[in-house]
This record gives C-alpha cells, sequence and structure tokens, in this order.
C-alpha cells in the first residue's frame, strides 16, 4: 500500500459514473429488464375535496390487455405513518390529483386508455387552495421542518423597533415552486414470495426500504430498494412518494412484475412542492446602522392530510446579531397536496425575504448593503449562544466584492442606463447549515490490490459516488482508480438519505472512518491481504452523538448585475458571482457545478418559475414543461461560483460542509436588490415577471432618463 | 402494426406496435434502448433527441410509424466500441454531467450541432441546444463542454 501518494480530495476527479451516463448505459428506475412486465397508470383525483360516491372500472376492465383497476374499494389497506403514501385507504379526497384508482395492463397504451375509462363519481364540497395574508383557519404549528420551535423570541422586538432610528417593515411574498428534477419519480416492483425488490428513483435507499416495508407490514429485512443512478431530486424524491406503493400494490396484485413512471403533469400533483410564502420583515437600527430589532413572521401552507410547515423564518435566528428578535410561522391547512422540501426549505424563501430588507435598510441608513451586514456580524451564534466551528460571510462578501468589481459602486437607484436597458447591481450573503447523520459503511480489500467500499448512500447527481472515492483514496492512501464505490442499494450497510446538504457529510464520515479501520487491520496484518480479502466497519452513530457543541453553516454572498427594459419588463441577469465558504472543497468540477446548478436555480426562483394554484378547480394551473419555466440556457448567461478555503476542524473527518442547497440561498435576492438599483423600484413579489414590471412602470426613475 | 428500422447500424423489427405509439416508446420499451430518456413526452425538454435519418428530432414527438425504413442513432450508438466520441469524452472532462437524465439528448445534439458546425459561435451553440433542459447544471459547464469538444475538433476520442 503506498502511503505518500498525493491527496485526491480537493482535485477535479471526473465523475466516477460519468462514461456510463454520456454513453446512456446508466440504468434508471423504469429502465430495469423483468419479464412479463405490466404497466401501472393511476388515475387522478378530479376535485379537489370531498367523498367518492362511486368507482365503476367495466369500461376499464373492458379494454384489451387490462388485468386490474385498483381503488379504495379493492385495494388492501396499507400501514406507515406518511398519509400521502397510504393511498386507496379511503373514500375521501383531500386534493386535485391525489391518486383515487389506478389500472394495471399489459401495455402502457392499455394502461393510459383505460385509466380515462374508470369512471369515479365524487361528492364534491367546496374548497380552498389559495393561501392569503390572514388566513381566518392559520394557526402555529408545533414545531417547523425538520423540528425547529414556530416561534422564537428574544428581548422586547416591538419596544426596540419602536425606539429605533432607522426602521424597515416590509411583507415579500414567494409562489410555489416544484421541484421538477429532470427523470419523473419511477418505480419497477418485483415480488419473489414475501420478498419485495423495488427499482425505485429516490433520494436515500435505506429510507426507501424502511417506509416501504411499513407500509406492507414487512420487515425491513423483505424489502430491498435498488436505486444506483436517479436523475434529480431536489428534495422531491427524500420522502418516498406514492408511486413506489402504486408499483407494489399493483405487482402484488397481478402477481408479476410491475412498473409506473409518474407523467410530468401528474408530478405537480403528488411529488411535493415548495409552500408559497407570505413573509413579514421588521428591522430596526441606530443611525449608524447597527441593528437592535429583527422580526421575521411567516405565513405558508400546508395540506389537510398531514402537516408540514417550512422553517422559512429560521435563518433569521442565526444570521444577524440583534438583541431584540421575533421569528414565528402560522400554517393554514389547504385542499392541497402536502407541500415538501424544495432544494434549502428554510432557508432559500426565508432568506430571500431577510436578504431582501437587508438591503431596504442600507438604503434607508445611507450605507453600502455589505458595510451594514459586516456591522451586524454577530460573534456567536445569537439564539443558541454557541460558537460558530467557522464563519467567513464576511470574507465572501470582501472577497467577492473584489472580483465581481462592487467598489466604487454608486448607490442612487434607477440612473444608469445602457441603451434601452436599466442597468443594476445588487448582493446579498447565503447561509445553509453543516450537519450529519449517522450512517455505516464497509471497506473491504482484496487479495487483487483493490478496494471496494460500500455504503447505501445516493447519487441524485451531486457527484457523491466520486466525493466517496476520493475521501476513500485518501483514507487508505491508495489512487482512487483501486476503489470501488457502490451505492444506491438497500442491501448495503445503512445510510442517511441525500438532503439537507447532509450527503457527503454523513456517508464520507462513514467510508472514511471504515477505511481508517481497514488500513489499520492490514497494517496489523503486516501489509497482506489474505485470500478471501479482509473488511472494516463502521458506523458513526457514537461519533455523532460526541460532536461538541458549535453552531455549524456554511456562508456565502451572491452578487447580481442585472438589466431591466421598462418598456417590456424583461430582465436579463448578465452575471452573477457566487462566493462560497463550505469547509473543504473535496471536488472541485462536481462543486462548482452543485453551486452554479443551485444559483440557476435560485435565477430562476427570482424571475422565471412559479406554480400557480388554480383556485376554481384545485390543483395548480400550470402543471408542464411547456407552462412552468424551469430555465432553459437561453435565460442564463454568465454564472460563476468560487469558494474560500475553509479550515474547519470541527464538522466530520474530511472537514466539509454541504454544498447541494446554499447555492440557491440568497440569490433571489442578490437579484431584487439589482432589479431595484437599477429601477429604483422594490418588486417584493417573485417571481418579477415582466406584467409586475409593467405594472409598475410609471414609478421607474429611468423612464425619463 | 411491425415496425422496421434500423438503430445504430443494426436491423430491428418491433412486432404489434400500436398506432399512437412514440419512436421514444420503441426504443426504450420493445427495443432495449433506454438511452434516449422521457422526462416531458411533450417535446418541451430533448432529454430523447436521438438522430433520424441524419435529422436531430425528439423521439416523443415522432410516431413509430414515421420512422419505418429509417436510419436512427442513439446516445448508445456514437462511441466507437471502447472509445468515446469526442462530444462525450467533452462531457466527462467538462463536468457537463450531474444526474445524468439530460445528458444523452444533449450529447446527441451537440453531436450533431459540431457535425453541421465545427467552429459554432457561441450563438449557435445556444440556438442548437435551445431545446434541451438540464436542471442540475446551469448549463455553464455544458457550454464549457461544447467549446472543449469544438476546439478538440475529431481528436477527442478516447
Ligand atoms: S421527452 Fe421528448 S422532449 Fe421531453
Ligand atoms: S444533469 Fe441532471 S438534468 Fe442535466
Amino acid at each position: 500500500m503506498t502511503t505518500d501518494i498525493e491527496r485526491v480530495t480537493g482535485t477535479a476527479l471526473d465523475r466516477v459514473e460519468g462514461r456510463d451516463k454520456v454513453t446512456g448505459l446508466a440504468r434508471y428506475a423504469y429502465e430495469y429488464p423483468a419479464d412479463d412486465i405490466a404497466y401501472v397508470v393511476p388515475v387522478p383525483a378530479a376535485i379537489a375535496r370531498g367523498t367518492i360516491t362511486g368507482i365503476d372500472p367495466g369500461d376499464a376492465l373492458a379494454v384489451p390487455g387490462v388485468l386490474t383497476v385498483l381503488s379504495f374499494r379493492n385495494a388492501p389497506p396499507l400501514a406507515g405513518n406518511d398519509p400521502e403514501l397510504r393511498i386507496f385507504s379511503s373514500d375521501r379526497v383531500s386534493y386535485r390529483g391525489q391518486m383515487v384508482a389506478a389500472v394495471v395492463a399489459d401495455t402502457l397504451e392499455a394502461a393510459a386508455e383505460a385509466a380515462r375509462l374508470v369512471h369515479v363519481g365524487y361528492d364534491a364540497e367546496p374548497h380552498d387552495v389559495l393561501l392569503r395574508p390572514d388566513h381566518p383557519e392559520a394557526y402555529v404549528p408545533e414545531k417547523v421542518n425538520p423540528s425547529f420551535p414556530a416561534v422564537s423570541e428574544q428581548g422586547d422586538v416591538e419596544a426596540a423597533l419602536g425606539d429605533a432610528a432607522v426602521t424597515v417593515d416590509t411583507t415579500y411574498t414567494t409562489p410555489a415552486y416544484h421541484n421538477n428534477a429532470m427523470e419523473p419519480h419511477a418505480t419497477l416492483a418485483v415480488w419473489s414470495g414475501d420478498r419485495l425488490t423495488a427499482y425505485d428513483s429516490n433520494q436515500g435507499s435505506s429510507t426507501a426500504r424502511d417506509m416501504l416495508a411499513a407500509a406492507f407490514g414487512l420487515e425491513p429485512g423483505q424489502v430491498r430498494v435498488v436505486s444506483p443512478h436517479v436523475g434529480g431530486g431536489f428534495g422531491s424524491k427524500g420522502t418516498p412518494r406514492p408511486q413506489i406503493v402504486l408499483a407494489a400494490l399493483a405487482a402484488r396484485a397481478v402477481g408479476r412484475p410491475a412498473k409506473v413512471a409518474l407523467t410530468r403533469q401528474h408530478m405537480f400533483a403528488v411529488t411535493g412542492y415548495r409552500t408559497p410564502s407570505i413573509q413579514r420583515v421588521r428591522l430596526g437600527a441606530d443611525a449608524s446602522g447597527r441593528m437592535t430589532a429583527l422580526a421575521h413572521e411567516v405565513e405558508e401552507q400546508t395540506s389537510t392530510l398531514k402537516e408540514f410547515a417550512e422553517q422559512t423564518a429560521v435563518p433569521s435566528r442565526m444570521m444577524y446579531a440583534a438583541p431584540n428578535r421575533l421569528t414565528t410561522h402560522r400554517v393554514v391547512a389547504l385542499d392541497v397536496a402536502t407541500p415538501s422540501w424544495m432544494r434549502a426549505p428554510g432557508e432559500c424563501p426565508g432568506m430571500y425575504a431577510l436578504e431582501s430588507a437587508m438591503d431596504e435598510l442600507a438604503v434607508a441608513c445611507g450605507l453600502d448593503p455589505i458595510e451594514l451586514r459586516v456591522r451586524n456580524e454577530p460573534e456567536e451564534d445569537p439564539e443558541s449562544g454557541l460558537p460558530w466551528s467557522s464563519r467567513n460571510v464576511v470574507a465572501c462578501l470582501r472577497e467577492g466584492a473584489a472580483w465581481f468589481g462592487w467598489a466604487g459602486r454608486d448607490p442612487a437607484p434607477g440612473v444608469r442606463r445602457d441603451g434601452r436597458w436599466l442597468v443594476g447591481t445588487g448582493v446579498a450573503a447565503s447561509t445553509y447549515p453543516a450537519r450529519r447523520r449517522p450512517s455505516e459503511a464497509t471497506a473491504r480489500a482484496t487479495a487483487d490490490g483493490r478496494f471496494t467500499v460500500r455504503i447505501a448512500a445516493a447519487d441524485i447527481g451531486t457527484g457523491s459516488r466520486t466525493a466517496l472515492t476520493q475521501i476513500a483514496a485518501d483514507a487508505l492512501g491508495v489512487p482512487p482508480e483501486r476503489v470501488d464505490v457502490r451505492i444506491g442499494d438497500s442491501a448495503l450497510p445503512t445510510a442517511s438519505l441525500a438532503g439537507g446538504s447532509m450527503g457527503t457529510a454523513s456517508w464520507g464520515s462513514a467510508v472514511a472512518m471504515a477505511c481508517v479501520r481497514l488500513r489499520e487491520r492490514l497494517d496489523g496484518a503486516g501489509g497482506e491481504v489474505p485470500e478471501d480479502g479482509i473488511e472494516a466497519r463502521y458506523d458513526t452513530a457514537d461519533d455523532i452523538k460526541a460532536d461538541a457543541a458549535y453552531a455549524r453553516h456554511a456562508f456565502g454572498a451572491q452578487f447580481a448585475e442585472v438589466r431591466v427594459d421598462p418598456g417590456t419588463g424583461e430582465i436579463r441577469v448578465p452575471r452573477l458571482l457566487g462566493v462560497f465558504a463550505a469547509g473543504r472543497i473535496i471536488n472541485a468540477k462536481t462543486a462548482r457545478s452543485q453551486f452554479i446548478g443551485g444559483m440557476t436555480m435560485g435565477l430562476a426562483m427570482a424571475l422565471l418559475e412559479e406554480s400557480v394554484p388554480d383556485a376554481e378547480f384545485g390543483g395548480f394551473l400550470n402543471h408542464d414543461l411547456a407552462q412552468y419555466h424551469v430555465p432553459a440556457n437561453a435565460d442564463v448567461a454568465n454564472i460563476d461560483a468560487r469558494w474560500i478555503e475553509e479550515d474547519d476542524p470541527h464538522l466530520n473527518p474530511m472537514g466539509s460542509k454541504g454544498i447541494g442547497e446554499i447555492g440557491i440561498v440568497g440569490t433571489a435576492a442578490a437579484i431584487g436588490n439589482a432589479v431595484h438599483h437599477a429601477t429604483g423600484v422594490r418588486f417584493r413579489d417573485l417571481p418579477i415577471r415582466p406584467d409586475r414590471v409593467l405594472d409598475r412602470a410609471p414609478q421607474i426613475g429611468g423612464r425619463n432618463l | 402494426m411491425r415496425v422496421e428500422l434500423t438503430v445504430n447500424g443494426e436491423p430491428q423489427v418491433a412486432d404489434d406496435v400500436w398506432e399512437g405509439e412514440s419512436l421514444l416508446y420503441v426504443l426504450r420499451e420493445r427495443l432495449g434502448l433506454p438511452g434516449a430518456k422521457n422526462a416531458c413526452e411533450q417535446g418541451e425538454c430533448g432529454s430523447c433527441t436521438v438522430y433520424l435519418d441524419g435529422t436531430v428530432v425528439c423521439a416523443c414527438l415522432v410516431a413509430a410509424g414515421q420512422a419505418e425504413g429509417a436510419e436512427v442513432v442513439t446516445v448508445e450508438g456514437l462511441a466507437d466500441g471502447d472509445a468515446l466520441d469526442p462530444v462525450q469524452r467533452a462531457f466527462l472532462d467538462a463536468g457537463a454531467v450531474q444526474c445524468g437524465f439530460c445528458t444523452p439528448g444533449l450529447v446527441v445534439a451537440v453531436h450533431d450541432l459540431l457535425a453541421r458546425t465545427p467552429d459554432p459561435a457561441e450563438a449557435d451553440v445556444r440556438e442548437a441546444l435551445a431545446g434541451n433542459l438540464c436542471r442540475c447544471t446551469g448549463y455553464e459547464h455544458i457550454l464549457a463542454a461544447v467549446r472543449l469538444a469544438a476546439e478538440r475538433g475529431g481528436e477527442g476520442r478516447s
């Protein structure tokens, strides 16, 4: 074994499964072969609230090739604690698009045709799908995602606001957004006696296995979930979605393998989305811009099926020093699908509001927005009092300012014109927690000089398979070519899911320690690998319990230049720069792509994307890629992401913080702030669509320049 | 109905094809070639891009019957044995791949662009890829891959 080779973490190692992906050989869930596969097509509810009065499958069953029609009339009851997964369990309809029946057939076209012929009778009730201010049914939940208190209070915010020399009191709104990973949620389910294998598109095969086992009353050992390649998730595949249960139900009902891929249209109903939000932010500061009060009050929606309360105001608990502070969340249970995780739940919408309000405060104080943020840097985590493991937001702001060319910026809004364009620049800070969760891994040396690492981690495109290869290679002291990393299968050692930017930190900890143990064993055996190999296993649960108390967060700064055409309302973003402090970067190539991908989604959040609720019929009006504007290459110009080297010893063996989500945090605020700088008008409702710009065109100073 | 076509140089026959079926379905479900992806089935995303008689098309919008007698090339047909096509190599080198679901369509679209325009201007590249959505990468690295492949010309085979 060599130990004097260069470290491979930190280099730009090519994606290890890249070859399979560029040649089309990487297999995704729907593409696994099995004999005699039956096709499943779900029937979506046509009403937003009410009771099913009857299901007439006669015409559907008459379609040649149809095997069965499943509904609450004949489907076996499912267990488990997620009501979104207990499909066909009652005659109630909780939202439009909810699965109320499904057709299983020999061919996809027979199933699709028959699905249209399942006659469902409804007793519809009046529904309410619109989040609006001061909704009479709004309530304070017990906790917000995943387990934060819904309300936090320090000092006396009202008194401090009353005494403040400068105040800002504004309300921002964000619409619903859909994750829209490119791969639709899909499952191929295969039963063998009372054992179930599901080839599935998810963000964590151990989690999916446990939920599937619970749904069918099986032991986890009876279920295997296989997901080596997943076509994106962004949170929407973090909790299993109904298609996995449906495929398993259908396969059992017809005694054959069965598969289902949701249509893009149906994904908008049953795969989660980011809740819309109404956010009031009040800031108070002394004349020098030092904040004395910060209040962030959020209203958002959940469903009648189960409560999901996004932690939107949580970043306001740690971002800035302010002795008087209030954060609250209120939710209203509407006749909608349950909102869920979408890239940086909490931080993404919450920091949009906070960082927009900070810009308004900078203007009100006559301060440069970077200087305002520097003045309000907290020494320690303001609410918990914990020390920061590392906090380099100021360095990100300062370095970013130098790279972006911020110095000498004229703060006057609405005064720069270039032809038909009004030009402005804006900045915002970013943050995202750096956590890790227990996971297990094994590392095995074989007599041929190779090493195999096993862990039920997920690579949904993030590059985790590659990062884990690098981590293992360094821990073993061997080149990465000699390491095989096996992930994406619940038969491997149990691992946490890909979510909360915790994947690589969680799995990497287990992999690194398993490899260290293996090396110790090998050293103990004099470096000789026995004929049948040698293996070590590591479970990080105890390490994580013993982690010292620190406030651990990644930070960043985002800079945007925008051009606004006040005649058409068009907004372009010629330049976007993100600078991040996220611990040690394990793979320069995949990390840069993560940051830029997040920033692109943030740009789209600011300007392009929006799921419009259908007040009349329920569900969403725009529910395909023709009407929901996922950014195309024409929407993005020059996006650059850089990072600051950060040496934080309080994180994990790699010294890394998660990077999958922070890229989307702050982008929308930086763009909105730049739009204000360009036009002199504050747009506080996202997305900043052309029609919204045109509505306020008379106020745009630059029109008369 | 029966559809006979050539895919990646091999003659193929699909039987019992329903009249409304797409070329994408025939490739993925009947011929065991799932390289081209189905992400929207309405011509919005380009994940299903393949060559049909030398022209790139969204296979989800082509009826199977229209492919009767045609020459189809999918992403699976671009590499020469173990040697990647220069476009595939450039996607790897430039880090233009994340989840990989958009990748097959993009690789075929870029292959076509560079075959027609070996040294494309940025506007040509953006136009050629206008119909290919990628939710993961934000396009920066995809555009870099196109530039890399163009710079290397035919030399990037590996
Ligand atoms: S699947 Fe054909 S364009 Fe989207
Ligand atoms: S790499 Fe995931 S959609 Fe492009």
